[in-house]
């Protein structure tokens, strides 16, 4: 059968989390890409009628906190591991084009 | 302003407001606008390894206030990484809601009895706030950008219409109801200037009857104004295009208020694929029925009612009166009228007052009671004081506080109403006896000339009405 995942879909993946695959290792992420996603495709032998989607493994909902201010970290500290810093701020090449 | 005949606009708006909380929505950070920059971060904001969200419960009920307020349904939600690369998040993804939003399926009535419906209002994280340096100030022509995180993470909850609006000037009213509600609520402070609520406008064009047309998304909608003419510049944009043999492109557009045009940002391929999936650090929100009862109970009295309620108190209230009740119900001033009108007192006077005199002090609103803003009306509807003296009473009371007939005896006003009043005007008719005979012959005018003279001598502290009063018993 055809690879769970194409060698296109591995390069647009990769495009969007800002990889740079060489074409041996695009060969090499389809493949291993393919055997995990066929893996997961195994679910699709059972059959599942009747039994609820599990959205997350622990079956628990509303884990809230109060509305209570903690302390947050010193900004010297947080800057001096910054790679550019003005003004208090962390400084980045130029923005093109504006946020999603 | 009106399209073309036969065009039809189509608007739809997204709304973001930041939430009145004390902390971020995932960490203790303090929310709080206007502090030094990248003082409000820790771990879990700035998306260090090994940090963990846990998500704030205030402002989960401020949600759900949004959300009931607008007569959503309160569903069982969850909590997606909206995957970009792009400096405003440390983290590289923003969280938020996407298929299973906390809010959805309500509507919003507008004062001209329109309504429109609301898709979802769900919960999601602000992100950091960049300073670009260099070239206009536009981001395409800055040399680097600067970054503040401290508004990162700060809870927001985006407000989606569905594309119910018609024109600019609706969409400007609805953005009005909308954020009067979101005050109402408690969630927000509404303050565009300071960015805490911000519009997104889904703009498209068409012929009547003809189905949707492509929408442009206009971003940078800082202010009423800017909304309202975005919409108004991008539905003519698209009508011109279209007649000119074009075809309209899904788009982002920049709107810039000084140029008054929109320009494309960017045209929707890739960097829309967000691949959104769900945070596995984040839990199901799925608040119990005890919950939302809990939560909609403290829900208070929304705009809408608040206003009719005061308009209810004036006999045929005019135009200006009208726009009077709708500062008082922003500033949420409408107790000092009821407190007046609860007292069979001038509500006219009362709405007036609180419109001009609190709303110049609004500040320091906190201390002045109830009681000594109606004893100061009825004193000004009394003659007691006059409309200047009364306004110069409720300064006082704004300013430090007090009781409004001491402050009257400490300046003065008292003893000029009773004794002066008299003194002065037999004065004045003394030194005006030619305009005194054609008063006495039936000439009512002059007694606006006395009038004058009384304020020019008093300073402005004396009441036109005790004037007359006056000068009827000597006529």
């Amino acid at each position: 059968m055809s690879g769970a995942i194409s060698r296109d879909e591995v390069a647009k993946v990769a495009r969007l989390a800002r990889l740079t695959l060489s074409e041996t290792e695009l060969e090499t992420f389809t493949e291993q890409l393919g055997q995990i996603l066929e893996h997961a495709r195994d679910m699709n032998s059972l059959d599942l009628t009747g039994v609820a989607a599990t959205a997350h493994p622990f079956g628990i909902t509303n884990v809230v906190r109060d509305d209570v201010v903690t302390a947050s970290l010193d900004r010297d500290t947080v800057l001096a591991m910054a790679p550019d810093v003005r003004d208090h701020r962390f400084a980045v090449p130029r923005i093109l084009g504006e946020a999603p | 302003m009106t399209l073309p005949t036969n065009w039809e606009m189509v608007v739809g708006l997204e709304v973001h407001t930041e939430l009145l909380t004390k902390s971020k929505l995932f960490c203790g950070c303090a929310n709080n606008f206007g502090s030094e920059p990248n003082t409000n971060i820790c771990p879990v904001c700035l998306g260090l390894p090994g940090s963990l969200p846990v998500l704030n419960r205030e402002a989960v009920e401020f949600a759900m206030r949004i959300g009931m307020a607008l007569r959503c349904t309160i569903a069982p939600s969850t909590f997606h990484r909206k995957n970009y690369f792009y400096p405003d998040q440390s983290k590289d993804y923003q969280i938020s809601q996407y298929d299973l939003p906390i809010n959805a399926g309500g509507y919003l009535d507008l004062p001209d009895g329109s309504r429109v419906s609301i898709e979802r209002a769900h919960m999601e994280e602000d992100t950091g706030k960049s300073t670009h340096l260099g070239g206009s100030g536009r981001l395409a022509g800055a040399d680097s950008s600067l970054v503040d995180y401290n508004r990162c993470g700060v809870p927001l909850v985006e407000i989606v219409s569905g594309p119910d609006i018609r024109s600019a000037a609706q969409a400007r009213v609805y953005a009005q109801e909308l954020r009067a509600i979101l005050i109402a609520t408690g969630a927000s402070d509404g303050r565009l200037e300071e960015g805490s609520m911000r519009f997104d406008a889904n703009v498209s064009v068409r012929r009547s009857g003809e189905p949707l047309g492509t929408r442009c998304e206009i971003k940078n909608l800082n202010s009423l104004r800017s909304l309202q003419r975005a919409i108004d510049y991008e539905a003519l944009r698209q009508i011109e295009l279209i007649g000119d043999g074009g075809v309209v492109r899904q788009e982002t557009r920049h709107w810039d208020e000084n140029v008054g045009e929109t320009s494309t940002l960017r045209v929707k391929e890739d960097a829309d694929d967000y691949r959104y999936f769900r945070d596995p650090d984040l839990v199901d929100l799925a608040p119990d029925q005890d919950w939302q009862d809990r939560v909609r109970a403290a829900l208070p009295p929304m705009p809408a009612q608040r206003r009719g309620e005061v308009v209810a108190l004036l006999a045929s209230p005019t135009e200006a009166q009208l726009d009077a009740v709708e500062v008082v119900i922003d500033l949420g001033l409408e107790k000092y009228v009821h407190a007046v009108a609860a007292a069979a007192g001038d509500a006219a006077l009362a709405l007036s007052r609180a419109a001009n005199e609190i709303a110049a002090d609004i500040d320091h609103v906190d201390r002045l009671t109830t009681e000594a803003f109606a004893t100061t009306v009825a004193m000004e509807q009394r003659g007691e004081l006059s409309a200047t003296q009364a306004k110069t009473v409720l300064a006082s009371l704004l300013d430090q506080g007090g009781d409004p007939r001491s402050i009257a005896a400490a300046l003065g006003f008292e003893q000029l109403s009773a004794d002066s009043l008299g003194a002065t005007v037999a004065s004045l008719i003394e030194e005006h006896p030619d305009e005194w005979q054609r008063y006495r012959e039936g000439d009512d005018k002059l007694a606006q000339f006395f009038i004058g003279q009384v304020m020019k001598v008093t300073k402005g502290q004396a009441n036109g009405k005790a004037v007359i009063g006056e000068l009827q018993a000597r006529r």
